[in-house]
């Protein structure tokens, strides 16, 4: 008696516990969903309707003149090809640099391997900072220049860690030995035995490296004067933050240029993380793997 | 024995200290391949984490754009600019507002993805959980200016919340311009960014929980919240206590790129931090970059400081470090 009481009791408590859960749960994706949602219906409502407080829980009046505005603005469009040509070539450039990297140091015998990771280590912790790194770039000749958005994110110590440590866990030391014996030099050994074998850290980088830089907008703002340079991020900067600051001007014009503005806001948040948003389902068991490969070593 | 032990020995040193030394050749040329494969990372971060180490010496000088770091002009003032900082009327401003924003920020933003995670992983249906992280995970995915562009679309003086007040009569308020609303803002949307993505580190943790735990406890008549607490919870400790200690590094070096997209002379007393101090003082206006520099390493300093007492900290409670 006193036996299934207690497994009685359990359970109710248990029903208790799963129910609580599951509403916590429910809010939780509530509030991450609401404010895309928003988004979206704002986007395609009447912009009247939604000054007006209008569309809350669906679109009103729905039109597609904001995209159609969106579609008539060029400084979006070459934005969108800036941020593609700087993506792409991060992506090859980062990955050209980091996967061999991370096989070399994953090497037990490589030579001053201590030294090299002592070398990598210290500016995950240390760095010199906003100014030295401006003027750094200055002196390359990098101000103003494309490559200023490109060549500082092509390595990431974080990600050449997390590739190191994918080869440590999962190409096996015999494989390597085997193909050693087989009189395979070390250039053959990683093009044709561990690049290969290691498709899920190239894809896992490839994201990395590619998501950083498709949202990235400071290295920009900085070094990048010349408007037809400007990567997308930094055309939205001046499209969705910059009227937010003004105070002054009469309600009138400010509520007139509010009405479009505003349209066009919602779109180009659409447009802009529509692809990263759209792809991301499909490739986020990778962006996981990612991070528990990272994880292995703490 | 004993002569027959040191015999061996005696044989043995030099037959070893011979394979060291050839060992060390073949080494070398065994390294070769990849020394060269390890050269462009070497370069790259050489190149733009090294050379700024390097050029925080400016910060002891009297610095003009367009000088020699060491050269013969060179004038050195030692630690000059840290104390004009620290006599600057900004400082203790800058100082509360930076550790404030982070604080408050570390309070929700670092207990949130182990409870999310731990919910999760109450979940019955597997798959449930799996469609839900995913959505939670999407937002980390939304750049920092889309972020701030939403913040903007939501608590704007056209954003939502105002359309709404206006529709029922009120007046607009920009939460833009209002300094007690800049925290808020910050904090949460960063959660609503980020508590997802920070989750999948202590997930993985929590599906690699031995289920022979769970069936001892329930065999001793543990709830499913009482497993929680003291199965799960205790399994994903040594990665919370790795978290914990990064996060506490990165204390003073967090966020600035938002916090200077969310600035507007209405909010500056609060969103200004010594980040975005740095960036004004260094880069706008008439830029004092040795100011500026001696200010960043100011704030880097800090937080290696930060690292290393939590590193050391964490060593002496539980065994766990980063280094």
């Amino acid at each position: 008696m006193p036996v299934k009481n207690k497994l009685l009791k359990s359970t109710m408590g248990d029903k208790v516990f799963y129910a609580l859960n599951y509403i916590f749960l429910g809010l939780m994706t509530l509030i991450i969903l609401y404010p895309i949602y928003f988004i979206i219906i704002a986007a395609i409502s009447d912009p009247d309707a939604v000054l007006a407080g209008e569309v809350v829980l669906y679109p009103v009046r729905v039109t597609l003149s904001g995209f159609q505005k969106i579609l008539e603005r060029a400084d979006v469009w070459r934005g969108y090809l800036n941020t593609i040509i700087y993506t792409v070539l991060t992506v090859v450039l980062s990955l050209i640099v980091t996967i061999p990297a991370g096989w070399a140091l994953s090497r037990k015998t490589l030579l001053g391997k201590k030294f090299f990771m002592i070398y990598f280590i210290i500016p995950m912790f240390f760095g010199g900072g906003l100014i030295p790194f401006y003027n750094v770039m200055n002196s390359l000749h990098l101000v103003n220049n494309m490559w200023s958005v490109i060549l500082p994110s092509i390595l990431s110590v974080w990600n050449l860690f997390m590739t190191r440590t994918f080869f440590e866990s999962s190409i096996p030391e015999g494989l390597v030995e085997a193909a050693r014996i087989d009189g395979a030099g070390e250039w053959r050994i990683f093009t044709n035995l561990v690049i290969p074998l290691s498709k899920a850290i190239l894809a896992v980088m490839a994201l990395y490296y590619a998501v950083g830089q498709w949202n990235s907008y400071f290295n920009a703002m900085i070094f990048l004067q010349d408007e037809n340079l400007y990567p997308l991020q930094l055309v939205l900067k001046e499209i969705l933050i910059a009227s937010e600051s003004t105070t002054g001007g009469s309600g009138e014009t400010i509520l007139e240029q509010y009405r479009l503005a505003n349209q066009i806001k919602y779109v180009s948040v659409i447009v802009s993380s529509a692809p990263v948003i759209c792809l991301y389902p499909f490739v986020q068991k990778y962006f996981a793997q990612g991070v528990m490969i990272g994880s292995l070593k703490g | 024995m004993a002569r027959q032990n040191s015999a061996s020995a005696a044989v043995a040193v030099p037959k070893n200290g011979n394979t060291v030394g050839g060992g060390k050749w073949r080494r070398l040329r065994k390294s070769c391949p990849w020394l060269l494969m390890l050269l462009p990372a070497v370069l790259v971060v050489f190149l733009f984490n090294y050379l700024p180490i390097y050029g925080v010496l400016i910060a002891f000088q009297d610095f003009m754009p367009g000088d020699q770091i060491i050269g013969p002009y060179t004038r050195w003032v030692g630690f000059d600019n840290f104390i004009r900082f620290f006599t600057d009327v900004q400082f203790w401003p800058l100082m509360k507002n930076t550790f404030l924003l982070c604080i408050l920020g570390f309070i929700i933003g670092f207990p949130l993805p182990i409870i999310i995670a731990l919910s999760l992983n109450a979940l019955k249906g597997k798959r449930t959980a799996k469609v839900i992280q995913t959505i939670f995970t999407a937002p980390h995915f939304i750049s920092l200016v889309v972020m701030v562009g939403m913040l903007t679309l939501f608590f704007g003086r056209y954003g939502l919340v105002n359309n709404i007040i206006a529709g029922i009569g009120g007046d607009r308020v920009s939460y833009f311009l209002e300094e007690g609303a800049f925290r808020p803002m910050y904090i949460l949307s960063s959660n609503w960014q980020d508590f997802g993505w920070s989750a999948i580190i202590y997930i993985a943790a929590l599906s690699n929980v031995d289920p022979g735990l769970h069936e001892a406890a329930i065999l001793d008549g543990a709830s499913r919240f009482q497993r929680v607490i003291h199965v799960d919870l205790p399994a994903i400790m040594p990665m919370v206590s790795v978290m914990l200690i990064m996060s506490i590094g990165g204390l003073m070096g967090v966020g600035y790129e938002k916090a200077l997209l969310m600035q507007t002379d209405g909010n500056l007393g609060v969103s200004e931090l010594i980040a975005t101090y740095v960036y004004k003082q260094g880069l706008t206006g008439v830029p004092d970059q040795a100011y500026a520099t001696a200010i960043g390493l100011f704030n880097s300093v800090i937080n290696v400081v930060l690292l290393i007492i939590a590193n050391t900290t964490s060593k002496k409670f539980s065994e766990n470090s980063l280094f």
